[in-house]
């Protein structure tokens, strides 16, 4: 199979890239809570330990302030931590060294010291999950100041933003959703970097946007197949990265389809939707022929029960009975 | 233990150095020309002075909201420190810190931020890097008694055991967290007993007395290299100013909450009264020399207030420089 062919799931290419980055780069070092078991990481991390060994591959015990903390500590001394939270839920007992201190050191210090760290976040909707388990927290992080956010929607991505992540010199909030990793697409096996603040066509289309990032991606593909049979032709845009955010792409496709319709796995209030939204209100409100719609989770926490998670997640067909209304 | 006319002379000049600066900031922030929070370090300069000099310039500090002495003792740059603290564009962060966020990476003081135990585990972190590099260099971590109400320091000690990192956990304890007598916010007054669960040696020594706290130190530094570490230290002292600025001035009324007759006890407890009645007393060193150290510092601070006031404002449109690196 050539190169240009081979196929990788999205856990796997996050493995690749990490034992690709490893070996290229003695300062980058992996930690967090179960990197050396399969049940809290899937196979991302397989093969790691074995290879780069227990000074590099950092298991830890369930101490996630002093551990982030711990990376934001390692990036300053000059090392490259990716530090996992394996549910990113766990992250919130992290925001101090997130929030105040990583976010913060560079402006604080006058721009005297850098941060190269990779706060890297799970997010594992569904499974009857519930409210701790199941968060998508990525809206907190686009908030601050200091952080980027990167949100994998493919393989191909997943690999090429985590490399890009780890080779930046900030701090990378890098979020993957453990729904997406049994996908696969051919996914090069050279290291290259999917530049953050730059979306992808997913589909091109006429009618109308739908602008979408991480899990909700292949969602608004699908939904866009069903539209088509109804004659919308609908364009998809994956933003990737919720910060910086591709505002060019964006502006530009809503300026040629004049409909904007935002697909997130957040929470609508103050959601990174919202954002979008503001963003095309702001510089793009006369190219609009109709009210922009988020198709984003309702404002309650995640629920348990299979009949509620099904009332709870937004899928294809949220997104095209919104779309039809638009026309 | 004896130590060498230099070593001592070294120790009275860090001191004496911090006190005098500290104190050339009261007036300046009783006029606001200083308007950013000061919480000064006077009466607590033996703990970094005797902390730092038991470290290579190599080594790394990490410190707190209280860290002008910190930043000073570890080699800091005087000039640098006031106009940080003035607001200035030549300060150590260029006006974007203030006085709670100290860094001077050139001679490895990493960082100071006011978040109570908040530095603790990046000091942790670096003390892996220096692990994970096998380079020798060791780390202290200075925090306050009331960064021991903070659950990171826990999770901290734990992971510097279990991995056995070269980190010096050094809690300064001035008897006060904010407004709160130590007596109404810990159980039991057994701070340097933190570390013992965790297996980690642990001290407790008088923080005003510059010696002892350099004797410790030196100690836990040799263990620290020698990959026994970490080693927890607290050092008991006082804060001879307020809580934030001068006193705990509001309003103009005198409002610190510390009894006057305790205020009174440790004055006579002055870390650097204290070590010129052993200098003078209990070795060769003169009273001369001791006033040439005095002058000497005096003239420091008055060219580094010369340095800060000269130093321009950062400008309106720098606002958001500095936020990611390119």
């Amino acid at each position: 199979m050539s190169s240009r062919t081979r196929k990788l799931s999205y856990s796997l290419a996050i493995n690749e890239a990490l034992h690709q980055m490893m070996a290229e780069d003695p300062d980058v070092i992996l930690i967090g809570q179960g990197v050396k078991s399969p049940w809290y990481v899937g196979n991302t991390c397989q093969g790691l330990l074995d290879r780069f060994g227990a000074r590099r591959i950092i298991d830890t015990p369930v101490s996630e302030n002093a551990v982030t903390g711990l990376a934001v500590g390692a990036a300053l001394a000059g090392l490259r931590p990716i530090v996992v939270h394996p549910r990113m839920d766990f992250m919130l007992y992290a925001m101090d060294p997130i929030v105040n201190q990583a976010a913060n050191w560079r402006y604080m210090c006058g721009g005297k010291a850098s941060v190269p760290v990779v706060f890297w976040g799970i997010i594992n909707r569904g499974g009857e999950q519930a409210a701790q388990h199941s968060q998508a927290l990525h809206a907190l992080f686009a908030h601050i100041p200091g952080l980027k956010v990167v949100m994998p929607a493919t393989a191909r991505d997943a690999k090429g933003l985590l490399i890009a992540a780890i080779k930046d010199n900030n701090p990378v909030v890098f979020i993957d959703d453990r729904s997406l990793y049994s996908q696969k697409e051919a996914v090069p096996e050279r290291v290259y970097e999917v530049p953050m603040g730059k979306a992808a066509v997913r589909k091109k289309g006429a009618d109308l946007t739908l602008a979408a990032i991480s899990n909700m991606v292949s969602e608004s593909l699908r939904a866009a197949e069903t539209l088509a049979i109804d004659g919308i032709d609908a364009e998809v845009l994956d933003l990737r990265t919720a910060k910086p955010l591709d505002e060019k792409t964006l502006l530009s496709s809503v300026r040629k389809t004049g409909r904007l319709i935002v697909a997130d796995g957040g929470w609508t209030t103050c959601g990174f939707a919202a954002e979008v939204v503001a963003r095309v209100a702001e510089k793009g409100f006369t190219d609009l022929k109709a009210p922009i719609r988020r198709v984003a989770l309702p404002d309650c926490p995640a629920p348990a029960s299979r009949t509620l998670e099904e009332a709870y997640y937004r899928t294809r067909e949220d997104i095209v009975r919104t779309a039809k209304e638009l026309f | 233990m004896t130590h060498s006319k230099k070593f001592l002379l070294s120790l009275y000049r860090s001191m004496v150095r911090m006190r005098i600066c500290e104190e050339s900031l009261v007036e300046p922030i009783q006029k606001k020309e200083v308007r950013c929070p000061c919480h000064l370090y006077s009466g607590e300069e033996a703990i970094a002075a005797g902390v730092c000099a038991a470290l290579t310039d190599k080594d790394y500090v990490f410190g707190t909201h209280r860290s002008h002495g910190h930043y000073l003792a570890k080699g800091g740059d005087m000039a640098e420190l006031v106009a940080e603290v003035f607001g200035k564009e030549g300060g150590c962060c260029r006006g974007r810190g203030g006085s709670m966020h100290l860094i001077a990476p050139e001679c490895r003081m990493l960082g100071s931020a006011p978040i109570v135990a908040g530095t603790i585990p990046l000091a942790l972190g670096t003390a892996l890097a220096s692990s994970i590099r096998k380079d020798g260099h060791v780390v202290v971590s200075f925090f306050g008694d009331g960064a021991t109400g903070e659950g990171v320091l826990y999770e901290a000690l734990n992971f510097a055991s279990l991995m056995k990192l070269p980190i010096l956990f050094v809690c300064e304890n001035n008897l006060y967290s904010t407004h709160m007598p130590l007596r109404e916010c810990r159980a039991k007054n057994n701070i340097f007993e933190t570390g013992k669960p965790f297996g980690i040696r642990s001290y407790r020594g008088d923080g005003n007395d510059v010696l002892t706290v350099s004797e410790i130190s030196q100690k836990a530094v040799a263990l620290c290299r020698k990959g026994e570490g970490p080693v927890f230290m607290e050092f008991m002292t006082y804060r001879l100013r307020g809580h934030v600025g001068p006193d705990d001035n509001i309003q103009g009324s005198y409002t610190d909450i510390r009894p006057k007759q305790e205020i009174e006890r440790w004055r006579r407890k002055d870390p650097i009264k204290r070590f010129e009645r052993f200098l003078t007393g209990s070795t060769s060193i003169d009273r001369k020399t001791l006033a040439r150290i005095v002058r000497q510092a005096e003239e420091e601070v008055a060219a580094a207030h010369g340095f800060a006031r000269t130093s321009p404002f950062p400008k309106k449109g720098d606002l958001t420089h500095y936020v990611f690196e390119d």
